[in-house]
């Protein structure tokens, strides 16, 4: 078609005043794709723009939340600042683990339950790529920039050879090979065979520090930098006084950028012909296949990407976003992360990358962080008079209506509560409400609206298109448009 | 198959490459190609004027679950812009026929070639890449997508599927480009198959009939050059049955070559040019339906009478 343009152009091109010669006769069709391009993205855009409503407004529901919190137990500003980058962090970070499962689980069905030992091969092989050479278990000591693709590498090649195998099988397989390697690889990495490399059971701490903290102090030393005395001061003008504070702030909001960036990423994987097979394969595989699909290609790539992604997530969380510059395989990659991160996607619902943002939010805010602050905030308000060890020391009062032993009880072990009252949680969503906090939505899977009929000129296609891009849940009964 | 007298399918029809009745070395009145009636006289002309090619051939398939024999030495061909109809009763190996042509079982030994080359044991996914795409005797919609998700999941070769051209954004606004045709074709497809008003409702909302036709209209998206359809008149209604019949014989009539499945007698006798019946696990007779009709094996099979 452009080929016809251009042996065109010259003729046209002397009649037409200043454009250029080779793009002129396409100007004309471009320009009208271009319209027509700019009006579908106007209706991409409303449902962009509802769903970063709906994040931002639970994120200020959560910091509310915390404020709250904070002003209930007496913290200074720097304790309340503290307690929403709290919140924040673990937001994002699970925010970025559970989109990246959303990939697997979410959109082509893949039931992967070993999400741990992804977060834990990306960790380790951080850390041995960056680690100093002379540190204690020596690394390469490459550049982090290195470091952090070739461990989401590393994180994705695992996630190959899991697949590979697993996905010749039927789905339940994957799950079963998925939380086997998971666990092979965190009793490998603590096992004393491989601790010149992994550090064995004492866990792995040889990372360079975190290069944020570079941003604020030059060297190891506690000399500030130009941006960070900026920085820091401006933070001391507004009653933020401990650095720290400041310093983990930033690297939260480095976190942020990446969840942002991952958000991105995903949305595009999904709103693509790639994204529409990876959910026809979670619909019905042989479908996708009898319609020339190479499904166990689709299936792998993107195993891989999510698995590079929770490569990505094992380094942001468990190396630096925890504090202690050490990794760990019985307390970082536990089992019972992966299912922290699942019932995370569950709650926002499976297969929207919005929900996965939201489920991360609301998981980490209120399941995983709140439970730390209940006790105490109760105890501004209520004096517990009896705190029974035993459940039927809490329990056996409640016969005679005495509330308080088993108040006291259950706010002195509220971190074993917890899993009970997830457990609960679980049962009753998957039972009431499967698809998640957001319903039953219709992302489509494409890179435009497939409602709206994009020839411009086309009365009767837009005409038709728009009910059912408004209102398409509700036009079951089938209207006759003619 | 040892036995190959020639004589013996010298009465099957010409166009028709393998001799079919070799299965069979008992002369049992090999059914006569009737000279068509009127309302197949078209096709009769076509089909003299330009030889047609047999885009399917299928070669002595065989088929043996453990050691059951689901198809045992199955042989017949499927002509270029044909409808071609495969009956038998119940466990005459027709779906297990099927599916060894789909991919979707390796056939024991045998061959199915489509257009000249052997696509015995593809996968069903590189047997629908060459245009050879079938449909489900259950239809098979993909119930969490949208019926256009559903039609626009069907296209082969499309750039888009490539995760490179799904992200960066310098490929991506061709993919865009490319999808935009593709609604466009989905639109004309779903008003040509009259569920254009649902193209907006998820696919697991519609009515049985109505996944019927989306499971065609979806099949027609993959630009075919050959459909099987397994039993797409299974549990329809008259209306919605006529209707489907239709598009078919529209589709046909555009040149598209259709193998149908199907056990309900009259429909494969009304509107099916050449008919293969099979009986356990071999071809029984083939022809026209007044061929097939006045065949006695074929109606003994049917009376299920062992022969």
């Amino acid at each position: 078609m452009s080929d016809d343009g251009s042996d065109r152009s010259p003729s046209e091109s002397s009649t037409d005043s200043g454009a250029p010669t080779d793009g002129a006769p396409g100007t004309e069709s471009a320009d009208r794709m271009d319209r027509a391009r700019g009006a579908l993205d106007g209706l991409r855009d409303r449902t962009a723009t509802f769903d970063a409503l709906l994040i931002l407004g639970a994120m200020i529901g959560l910091y509310g939340l915390f404020a709250i919190i904070g002003t209930v137990l007496g913290y200074p500003l720097n304790g309340v600042v503290a307690l929403v980058r709290e919140v924040t962090f673990f937001t994002a970070v699970y925010a970025l683990v559970v989109l990246a499962l959303n990939l697997h689980w979410g959109y082509a069905g893949l039931f992967n339950i070993g999400v741990a030992g992804f977060m834990a091969v990306g960790a380790y092989a951080f850390g041995i790529l960056a680690g100093a050479p002379t540190g204690s278990p020596p690394g390469l000591g490459l550049p982090i920039a290195v470091a952090v693709p070739g461990a989401m590498l590393a994180a994705a090649l695992v996630g190959l050879v899991a697949a590979l195998p697993a996905l010749r099988l039927k789905a339940d397989y994957l799950a079963i090979v998925t939380i086997a390697i998971a666990e092979i690889i965190r009793l490998a990495l603590a096992s004393r065979v491989l601790k010149p490399v992994t550090g064995g059971g004492g866990g792995f701490g040889n990372f360079p520090k975190n290069p944020v903290r570079g941003i604020f102090y030059a060297g190891s030393g506690t000399d500030r930098t130009a941006v960070g005395a900026a920085v820091l001061d401006a933070a001391e003008g507004v009653g933020v006084t401990n650095p720290e504070v400041v310093i983990d702030l930033a690297y939260t909001l480095l976190v942020v950028g990446i969840v942002a960036l991952t958000y991105v990423l995903l949305v595009r994987i999904g709103n693509s012909p790639f994204g529409r097979v990876l959910k026809a394969i979670r619909e019905d595989e042989l479908v996708a296949e009898s319609l020339g699909k190479d499904t166990r290609v689709f299936k792998i790539k993107a195993f891989m990407v999510g698995c590079a992604l929770m490569g990505l997530a094992g380094i942001a969380w468990q190396v630096y976003g925890l504090g202690g510059g050490n990794v760990n395989p019985t307390n970082n990659f536990l089992p019972q992360l992966t299912f922290y991160i699942f019932i995370a996607l569950i709650i926002g619902g499976a297969g929207s990358n919005t929900g996965s943002v939201l489920g991360g939010a609301m998981f980490a805010g209120l399941l995983f962080l709140l439970p730390n602050y209940v006790p105490r905030v109760v105890e501004q308000f209520v004096t517990i008079t009896a705190r029974p060890n035993t459940f039927i020391d809490a329990v056996a009062p409640l016969a005679s209506l005495e509330v308080m032993p088993f108040l006291g009880y259950a706010l002195g072990n509220i971190d074993q509560l917890r899993f009970v009252f997830v457990g609960a949680l679980l049962v009753y969503l998957v039972q009431r409400r499967p698809e998640g906090l957001l319903g039953h939505r219709k992302e489509t899977a494409s890179t435009i609206d497939l409602s709206e009929r994009g020839r411009p000129g086309d009365r009767r296609g837009t005409e038709r298109g728009r009910p059912a891009a408004d209102g398409g849940a509700g036009a079951g009964g089938g209207e006759p448009d003619e | 198959m040892s036995d190959s007298n020639p004589e013996d399918g010298s009465g099957v029809d010409g166009t028709v490459g393998e001799p079919v009745e070799a299965d069979l070395p008992e002369d049992v009145e090999t059914p006569e190609v009737v000279e068509p009636e009127a309302d197949d006289s078209e096709i009769e002309e076509a089909a003299k004027s330009v030889p047609r090619g047999l885009p399917l051939r299928v070669q002595n398939l065989h088929k043996e679950f453990g050691g059951i024999t689901a198809v045992d030495g199955a042989s017949f061909s499927v002509e270029e812009g044909s409808l071609t109809g495969l009956i038998g009763p119940n466990g005459a190996g027709k779906s297990t026929t099927f599916n060894c042509i789909a991919g979707v079982h390796n056939p024991t030994s045998g061959h199915v070639y489509f257009r000249g080359e052997d696509i015995t044991d593809l996968p069903p996914h590189r047997v629908a890449d060459r245009g050879l795409v079938r449909t489900f005797q259950i239809a098979r919609e993909l119930p969490e997508m949208t019926v256009l998700e559903n039609m626009m999941l069907a296209p082969r070769g499309q750039t888009g599927e490539g995760l490179a051209h799904a992200v960066a954004p310098g490929l991506r606004s061709g993919v865009v480009a490319e999808e935009e045709e593709l609604r466009e074709r989905a639109w004309e497809t779903l008003e040509f198959f009259e569920i254009d008003h649902l193209a907006g409702e998820f696919a697991g909302s519609l009515s049985g009939g109505q996944r019927k036709l989306l499971e065609m209209a979806r099949v027609l998206m993959t630009d075919p050059e050959m459909v099987l359809l397994d039993e797409p008149l299974a549990g329809v209604n008259p209306t919605l049955e006529r209707k489907l019949l239709d598009r078919i014989h529209d589709l046909r009539e555009d040149g598209l070559t259709f193998l149908l499945v199907e056990h309900d007698m009259d429909v494969i006798m009304n509107n099916c040019e050449h008919i293969i019946v099979m009986h356990q696990g071999r071809v029984l007779a083939e022809g026209d339906a007044e061929a097939i009709r006045s065949n006695d094996r074929v109606i003994d099979a049917y009376l299920g009478e062992n022969i």
